[in-house]
């Protein structure tokens, strides 16, 4: 278990993972269509998208559970084939919504795990500490809570140390208390700085909160990468407005969106997003321009752009439809 | 170091399956007290002898009732003076003749005076096999040959219609009937029951455990670490064989106590035959789990492999009652040739040169299957 812990080696541009052109369909869908990325030893990295953006079968091709139908896929250097039970033993993985056996207790799932990896029960105490399930050691899994089980899926990735961690959608499902509890175990993680993590979302905040480069994917593509100042630096000055009105004037563009850009309005909910480069100087033009037309607001709201606002901006829709 | 690891891989394998099962008491109750309940049942109603009703409707020549006017005249004078007339508060009454039999159980006639119509309804119902009526003078008979309890019925009718009395040791044969140890029925359901047993429990155990694991995708997770494949399959399949001693014990434990059943002949061909039985079924398991991930497919597949042997394998009455030409082919089925072997040991004393045969062949379907099981097998 020798591991250099020199921080430089952090520093180099090591690749850990490198995926290079790889294409993947099922029947007439194209899931993954030609992707590249690499990343580096202890960078955490997410793959955010909405639900069918194929990040799962990405994942899936680097968890070596799936074959790209042409590309390459290196973990540490090294193909799967023929390495399988080398790459097995550095990565830690939970799929998404894998169910363990209801009538094994937490402790029996985890030192069932530790057997294969031939770790011991010292592990699992450790594990269970990480995961803070020392409590719930007992209880059978059928018995445990959405949040416990993911923890639990979590706690089993973590049993051998992984160098590369790869998460599939860790906190789908969950309310805002457990996510948080996930979200806390993997901060932890990430200051330890040897672990490389993939995490796959469709919450911009976690995305946002975890990882220290995100990657925007959509059918199949990546759409943008960058840090989260990177990706929101295009307009940094840009503020959102959202607003809703009490009436709806009949021709929206023309009474309402003369100034600023417009990103969407919601005839049915009389509800509009606007974006402002200057938004001090914009904003009260707009609210005297509502003034002018008579129209009267019952909300708004301006903040910071957000990664949601430009996945809307880029494709049309939410993250979360 | 590292075969250590595998060992404890292995054990904790075993014990994550072991756990899993006696975690559940359904499995429990179908694998150990269904089949014992099975036996006790059977056993009972088909080794004690007990009184028998037949049903016969006789066609009126008016309408329903008992009136001696009703009656066909060839059977006015067996009814008006050697039947008893019963009348019953719902319906019209019947009359009653009873044969009795110290050594076979008594059998009571009910003859019921009634219209066509009326009858074919009770037939249709199964509540009687055979109806008379009156053509020419003569008593005429409706059945259906298949029927054997109709074909009985019928072949003791005209004798007792012409007033002769029916007794089993009339005239110069006599009766003797088998209770001995060996040859009831209850000495050929127990070795069935225990074949059956070993299909079942590997088929709904082995199959539906991988495919439910396949589902919940739990299988995936697994073959996502370095755990050995092999391991995976041999502890689930240990864990079975284990289970299927303990259930095949108790049944046997069991019928000896109750039923005074015995093994004649050799044990350790026994324990060979159940060894072989066990690899036979948990390679066809395997086979049948191979591919879906979809716990209704699942069902109907095993459904789809267990159903026809369990019906054609003659566990509860001989297959030889099917069509002579499909026998050569019920006797190849696995559970035929396994119940079969068991039968011999248990009651015909068979020893080890009379079932290494069927031994083999067991062994080599096992291989068969599980190899090409293994071929095909899905574990993502």
């Amino acid at each position: 278990m020798s591991r250099d812990n020199t921080y430089g080696d952090r520093m180099i541009a090591e690749p850990v993972i490198e995926v290079r052109n790889v294409f993947k369909s099922f029947k007439s869908v194209k899931a993954v269509n030609g992707v590249d990325l690499g990343i580096r030893r202890g960078q955490f990295v997410a793959l955010l998208g909405p639900n069918g953006a194929g990040k799962t079968t990405l994942v899936e091709m680097i968890e070596g559970i799936q074959k790209p139908d042409s590309g390459e896929i290196l973990i540490m250097g090294k193909k799967w084939d023929g390495h399988e039970d080398e790459l097995h033993r550095i990565i830690g993985l939970s799929l998404q919504e894998t169910r363990f056996i209801e009538k094994l207790t937490v402790r029996e799932t985890l030192k069932l795990f530790a057997s294969f990896y031939g770790r011991d029960d010292r592990r699992v105490d450790e594990i269970m500490d990480i995961v803070g399930l020392v409590e719930k050691s007992g209880s059978y899994v059928v018995n445990l809570s959405g949040g416990q089980r993911q923890r639990l899926a979590l706690g089993i990735s973590l049993i051998n140390e992984p160098r590369i961690l790869l998460l599939d959608e860790p906190t789908t499902g969950l309310d805002p208390n457990a996510r948080r509890e996930i979200w806390h175990i993997l901060q932890r993680l990430k200051k330890e700085a040897q672990t490389s993590l993939i995490l796959t979302t469709h919450y911009m905040e976690e995305a946002e909160q975890l990882c220290d480069y995100i990657i925007i994917i959509d059918q199949g593509k990546i759409l943008k990468e960058g840090t989260t100042e990177q990706l929101l630096g295009d307009d940094s000055a840009g503020k959102t407005v959202e607003f809703t009105l009490v009436e709806s004037p009949d021709d929206v563009t023309n009474t309402v969106f003369t100034v600023g850009k417009q990103v969407d309005w919601d005839q049915e909910n009389k509800k509009g997003t606007i974006i402002f480069n200057r938004v001090e100087d914009e904003l009260p033009k707009f609210l005297s321009h509502l003034n002018n037309q008579n129209l009267r607001i019952k909300n708004l709201e301006c903040r910071r752009r957000t990664l949601d606002d430009l996945f809307i901006t880029m494709t049309g829709r939410r993250l979360n439809e | 170091m590292n075969s250590l690891i595998k060992s404890e891989q292995l054990i904790q394998l075993i014990s994550a399956h072991f756990k899993e099962l006696i975690r559940e008491p359904g499995v429990l109750f179908w694998g150990i007290a269904f089949p014992i309940l099975m036996s006790l049942g059977l056993g009972i109603a088909f080794t004690q002898k007990t009184d028998v009703v037949r049903n016969v409707a006789v066609i009126s020549l008016k309408d329903i009732g008992i009136g001696i006017e009703k009656i066909p005249p060839p059977l006015r004078d067996f009814f008006d003076q050697q039947c008893k007339k019963i009348n019953s508060d719902e319906g019209p009454g019947y009359f009653e003749y009873t044969i009795t039999d110290q050594k076979l159980g008594n059998s009571t006639f009910h003859f019921w005076i009634t219209d066509w119509d009326e009858a074919m309804v009770r037939l249709k119902r199964g509540n009687l096999s055979i109806i008379i009526d009156e053509l020419d003078g003569r008593i005429r008979f409706h059945f259906d040959p298949m029927n054997p309890d109709a074909q009985l019925t019928y072949l003791q009718l005209p004798a007792l219609l012409q007033g002769n009395t029916v007794h089993p040791d009339a005239g110069t044969a006599l009766v003797e009937p088998l209770t001995v140890s060996g040859t009831r029925y209850i000495d050929f359901l127990i070795p069935g029951l225990i074949a059956m047993g070993i299909m079942m429990s590997c088929l709904w155990g082995i199959s539906y455990g991988i495919i439910e694991k396949r589902t919940k995708k739990l299988l995936r997770r697994m073959v996502a670490t370095p755990m050995r494949k092999s391991h995976f399959l041999v502890a689930k399949i240990a864990v079975r064989m284990v289970m299927n001693f303990v259930e095949s014990a108790l049944l046997f434990l069991f019928a000896w106590l109750v039923f005074d059943i015995s093994i004649q002949g050799s044990i350790p061909a026994l324990i060979l035959i159940f060894i072989a039985g066990n690899f036979a079924f948990a390679g066809i398991s395997i086979f049948t789990s191979s591919r879906t991930a979809n716990t209704e497919i699942g069902n109907g597949l095993i459904n789809a492999v267990v159903l026809p042997m369990m019906v054609l394998s003659g566990i509860f009455f001989s297959y030889h009652n099917f069509p002579d030409w499909t026998i050569p082919f019920i006797q190849k089925l696995p559970l035929t040739m396994l119940a079969d072997a068991t039968r011999s040991v248990f009651i015909e004393g068979a020893g080890l040169t009379e079932v290494a045969v069927p031994i083999s062949i067991l062994t080599a379907i096992g291989l068969v299957f599980f190899a090409s099981g293994l071929k095909i097998f899905k574990w993502h």
